[in-house]
């Protein structure tokens, strides 16, 4: 079942960045906050070859990759073409200032 | 409020390719109608030769299909010619009476073939060369007659021939000049060129004028008729005599044309509703008849028409490739010479290899070459770039000195190597993969390549076999980018030299800023620019920008080198590869304690700890800074190691104290960021044991003081330093170095290593700078001085500014 759960204040994000959220019962999920101060969250696993894309540089709504620098789609998960993968996104949101996550 | 309506007249390349540049940048600004007089969507025209060739099929060359039409929503009248342009009602009208009404109005008609007047040439047999129904009736020809005249021995004329050969055909080619290719070749390459077509099977009659066409009893052409009174047999005769633009239209219309419709540098004629581009066009006094600038043209009317006006057109440099497989031919520029020029030539005849460079003023004009074009691509970037070649026209001949002109194995001669050669190394990809994508793709510059197959896109020591390739299949369709005009990125249309001089003249602070002065075309760039906006704006302003860490690739953000598994490498800094006990033994405590997997040391001088978890980051280097140890920026654009060799503190060749020497400059340049790293070496005696002979900055001890070596590299493609200048004293060495760096980080490219940036600007302009003008090298100094003024070492400096709370965010997780 998915539940909301509660992540950390907005404030600990940082622009165009991210913080990892990791648990004994999924993978790491990576939670960016973009230029505009809209929120996502996905594996952080790049469908090349599992980079961490929240060590990434985050624009716009994507996030390049930075091992081998593929561009993922921040609401979708999905590479941007020419590249074909997906990693998996999660529904994250922003409640008085705080940040909960769906896992 | 309506859409404005764009009507394209002629479905072809140019046209096309406009349109695609304008969807780009400004999806819903038109309603867009186009016609075409041919029953197909647009396809690559260049690619009728593979095709004739049996190498490709129509269905492989099409570039936009019907549903691109669909998907974005263009209405697409194909078989439909328009034979007239009402400039007062603003619409255009087709054969069939189709009408379409226009605000801007496309015209994209190319060329015509040219057709000899003699007579006869209406048979049924005679054909042109110019689009698919053509090249669909001469491999029909082929099926069932023998013999082809082919008239013209230009590149298209050529490449009938080729095609029709590989048909089965024997095929005569009648050529009026006295060597073929005239227009692209001298009369050396020329013979050459014909000698191993003719031993493809192509029979020439050079200096041969066609008088007549003869008529057959079936009523189809049988011969062709010469001046000189001798005829050939002729089932099937090609007319590759030259083309002309197609502007009769533009004519008709009262538009002022003059070999083709004359535009001006947005590509808009005489009426600045109706813009030209293409084959059709006359831009300054030139019709091009290749692909290359028909797209920058397509670019700079996509802008106009989108209203961004920033773009012009300026004309182009064009270069040629013929494409009959197994053959290398190139040419580009005045090949001619003439008044004030000098020729460099490598001929022998022997293995069939013909190189000439045309140079002016110590700058090359014109390159032709036959059996080994593998340095093709570079020469004609040299002349895109109008690089000063004063210091390398010794070697220019001999190739083999520019980034991947024959990749890692030495190999060159692209188009003769199988399909299943490893080209990209780094990401595995075979020449076959590559051929094939750029076909299918439509790919023609070396970017898209790179996006589509990945092939030179990592270390980039392929790409001058990449290019090769690309050359190999789209001909002179391919361009190589020139660096000083090539964009940033897709985010913005200007060029790197752009950004600095505006960030610099402009006073610019702030990557917002610098994205709204310039027209940045996304709202906070991508991951090319923005690490370079960071780079350009804290080195034009030192202490007065902002550094914008979100804005910096994750090992400078983490001050540690991401590994494949998402751990970190750390290496602390070991002054001119110098160590005590006290540090070593503060390593292996790290190591223990963090139960680091991997101690290794490096090619630098000095001890690198891989494999170390993201979250005891901070705590390693806490243990360092308590041991007196700094970064040492092995993760960084900027400052790496200074290599040193004993010296005469203990060798017994040493002319110069090589260790105090490395460490005075590793201290005095601590925490410098440049536009790539910089590595320095410092040997004390021409033995070089510290092999300054490959560094950006390297210094050789000599009895009487100093050599100064600059822009070396060790890495991708090893580059030998070039001398710089002698000094005397330790102080001149750190102040001439400092200064050369200081040039480099004021006026390099994001990326771009110190050789590749003196080879940009010129050694002799880099010298003239630092080593002849006394007063100019000391104010770089004094601004590399006042740059490197109260740096803290990242380390220490972390804990303090980020505080527990502050590093546990940046590299802790949060646990669900
Ligand atoms: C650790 C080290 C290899 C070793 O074990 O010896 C190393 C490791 C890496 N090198 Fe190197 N280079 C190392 C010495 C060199 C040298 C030799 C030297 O410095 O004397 C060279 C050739 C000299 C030169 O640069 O001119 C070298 C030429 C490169 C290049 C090619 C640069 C070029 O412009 O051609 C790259 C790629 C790049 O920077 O874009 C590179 C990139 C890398 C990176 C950072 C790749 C990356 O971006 O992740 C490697 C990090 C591995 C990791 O996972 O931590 N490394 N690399 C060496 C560290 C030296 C140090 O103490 O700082
Ligand atoms: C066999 C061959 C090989 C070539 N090889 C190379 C090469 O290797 N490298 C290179 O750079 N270039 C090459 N070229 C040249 C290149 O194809 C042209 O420069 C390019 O196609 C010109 O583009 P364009 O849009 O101006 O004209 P085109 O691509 O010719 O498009 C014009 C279109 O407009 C249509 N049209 C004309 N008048 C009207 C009208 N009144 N109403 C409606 N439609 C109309 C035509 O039917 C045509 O489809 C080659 C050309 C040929 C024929
Ligand atoms: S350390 Fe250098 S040479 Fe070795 S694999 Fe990494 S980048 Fe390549
Ligand atoms: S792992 Fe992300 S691009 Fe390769």
């Amino acid at each position: 079942m998915i539940k909301w759960k509660r992540i950390c204040p907005l404030t600990d994000i940082p622009q165009r960045g991210s913080r990892v959220v990791s648990g004994p019962d999924h993978d790491d999920i990576a939670i960016f906050r973009s230029g505009d101060d809209q929120l996502f969250a996905v594996h952080d696993k790049c469908p090349h070859k599992g980079g961490p894309l929240s060590q990434g540089i985050v624009h716009g709504h994507q996030v390049t990759c930075p091992l081998h620098s593929w561009k993922i789609e921040l609401t979708s998960g999905n590479a941007v073409a020419p590249d074909v993968g997906c990693t998996q996104p999660f529904a994250v949101r922003l409640e008085d200032g705080v940040v909960w996550l769906a896992i | 409020m309506d859409k404005m309506k764009l009507v394209l007249v002629g479905n072809g390349m140019a046209g096309v390719r406009t349109l695609e540049e304008l969807l780009k940048i400004a999806p819903d600004m038109y309603d867009i109608t186009v016609f075409g007089a041919e029953p197909h969507p647009n396809y690559n025209r260049i690619l009728l030769s593979p095709v004739l060739a049996g190498e490709m099929t129509v269905q492989d060359i099409i570039l936009n299909d019907h549903s691109w039409y669909a998907d974005n929503g263009i209405r697409l009248h194909t078989g439909k010619r328009i034979t007239q342009i009402d400039r007062r009602a603003r619409k255009v009208v087709a054969e069939d009476g189709t009408e379409a009404e226009y605000d801007r109005l496309l015209l994209a008609t190319g060329s015509t073939p040219f057709i000899l007047p003699v007579p006869g040439a209406d048979l049924p047999g005679v054909v042109a060369y110019r689009d698919i129904a053509d090249t669909q009736a001469m491999i029909e020809a082929s099926q069932s007659r023998m013999h082809a005249v082919v008239i013209g021995a230009g590149l298209l004329g050529l490449e009938a021939a080729n095609g029709l050969i590989l048909r089965g055909m024997q095929v005569h080619v009648i050529h009026l000049a006295e060597w073929i290719m005239e227009r692209q070749l001298d009369r050396t390459a020329a013979g050459l060129l014909q000698k191993s077509l003719e031993a493809k099977g192509m029979q020439f009659h050079m200096g041969a004028q066609t008088a007549e066409l003869v008529r057959g009893e079936s009523g189809r052409v049988c011969a062709v008729r010469l001046k000189s009174g001798e005829s050939i047999p002729a089932d099937l005769v090609v007319m590759a005599a030259g083309i002309r633009p197609n502007a009769s239209l533009a004519e008709q219309a009262g538009l002022y044309c003059n070999r083709g419709v004359v535009v001006n540098d947005t590509l808009q004629t005489y009426d600045p509703r109706i813009y030209a581009v293409g084959e059709c066009a006359n831009h300054r006094g030139t019709a091009y008849g290749l692909v290359a600038p028909l797209f920058e043209q397509a670019k700079v009317a996509a802008n106009h028409l989108a209203m961004y006006g920033i773009g012009r057109y300026l004309g182009s440099v064009t270069s040629t490739k013929l494409k009959v497989t197994g053959i290398d031919v190139f040419s580009a520029g005045n090949f001619s010479g003439g008044e004030g020029c000098e020729d460099l030539i490598l001929s022998d005849p022997g293995i069939g290899v013909y190189k000439r460079v045309v140079l002016k003023d110590d700058h090359i004009v014109g390159a032709v070459m036959i059996g080994d074009t593998a340095d093709g691509p570079r020469m004609f970037q040299m002349i895109r770039d109008n690089q000063n070649v004063a210091e390398i026209r010794d070697h220019l001949l001999f190739g083999n000195s520019n980034l991947g002109d024959v990749g890692h194995k030495g190999e060159n001669q692209a188009a003769k190597l199988p399909d299943s050669t490893e080209i990209c190394g780094c990401n595995g990809v075979c020449k076959g993969t590559i051929v094939k994508t750029i076909k299918e793709k439509g790919l023609f510059t070396l970017e898209e390549v790179r996006k589509h197959t990945k092939a030179s896109s990592s270390c980039g020591s392929c790409t001058g076999l990449v290019e090769q390739i690309l050359a190999s299949c789209v001909g002179g369709a391919y361009t190589p980018a020139d660096s000083t005009t090539k964009p940033v990125c897709a985010c913005t249309e200007h060029a790197h030299g752009e950004v600095r001089k505006a960030i610099r003249e402009q006073h610019l602070t702030s990557m917002p800023a610098v994205m709204q002065t310039l027209g940045w075309k996304t709202p906070d760039g991508c991951a090319t620019c923005r690490p370079a906006l960071n780079y350009y704006l804290i080195s034009t302003w030192p202490h007065e920008a902002q550094d914008d860490p979100q804005s910096r690739f994750v090992n400078e953000r983490a001050h540690a080198n991401i590994q494949k598994d998402g751990s970190y490498s750390v290496v602390p800094r070991m002054w001119g590869g110098l160590t005590t006990p006290a540090e070593l033994r503060a390593i292996a405590d790290a190591a223990e304690k963090y139960q680091v997997p991997t101690i290794k040391v490096t090619g630098g001088q000095r001890i690198d700890l891989l494999g170390v978890k993201k979250t005891d980051l901070p705590k390693i280097w806490a243990d360092f800074a308590d041991a007196g140890m700094v970064s040492g920026h092995a993760y960084g654009k900027s400052l790496r190691t200074v290599k040193t060799c004993v010296g005469a503190e203990h060798c017994r060749f040493g002319t110069q104290r090589s260790m105090e020497m490395g460490v005075k400059l590793e201290k005095m340049l601590f925490g410098m960021w440049s536009p790539h790293k910089v590595k320095l070496a410092v040997s004390g005696c021409p033995r070089n044991c510290a092999e300054a002979g490959i560094k950006d900055v390297g210094v050789i001890g000599v009895d009487s003081g100093y050599e100064l070596y600059v822009a070396g590299n060790g890495g991708i493609k090893t580059e030998v330093a070039e001398f710089f200048c002698k000094v005397g004293s330790d102080e001149e060495v750190m102040e001439y170095s400092g200064a050369f760096l200081q040039l480099y980080r004021e006026e390099g490219y994001y990326l771009e290593r110190t050789v590749h940036f003196v080879h940009r600007v010129g050694l002799d302009y880099v010298k003239s700078k630092v080593v002849e003008d006394g007063a100019n090298r000391k104010a770089l100094f004094e601004r590399l001085l006042f740059a490197l003024q109260d740096y803290k070492d990242p380390w220490a400096e972390r804990g303090v500014r980020d505080g527990e709370a502050g590093l546990r965010a940046a590299f802790e997780n949060i646990p669900a």
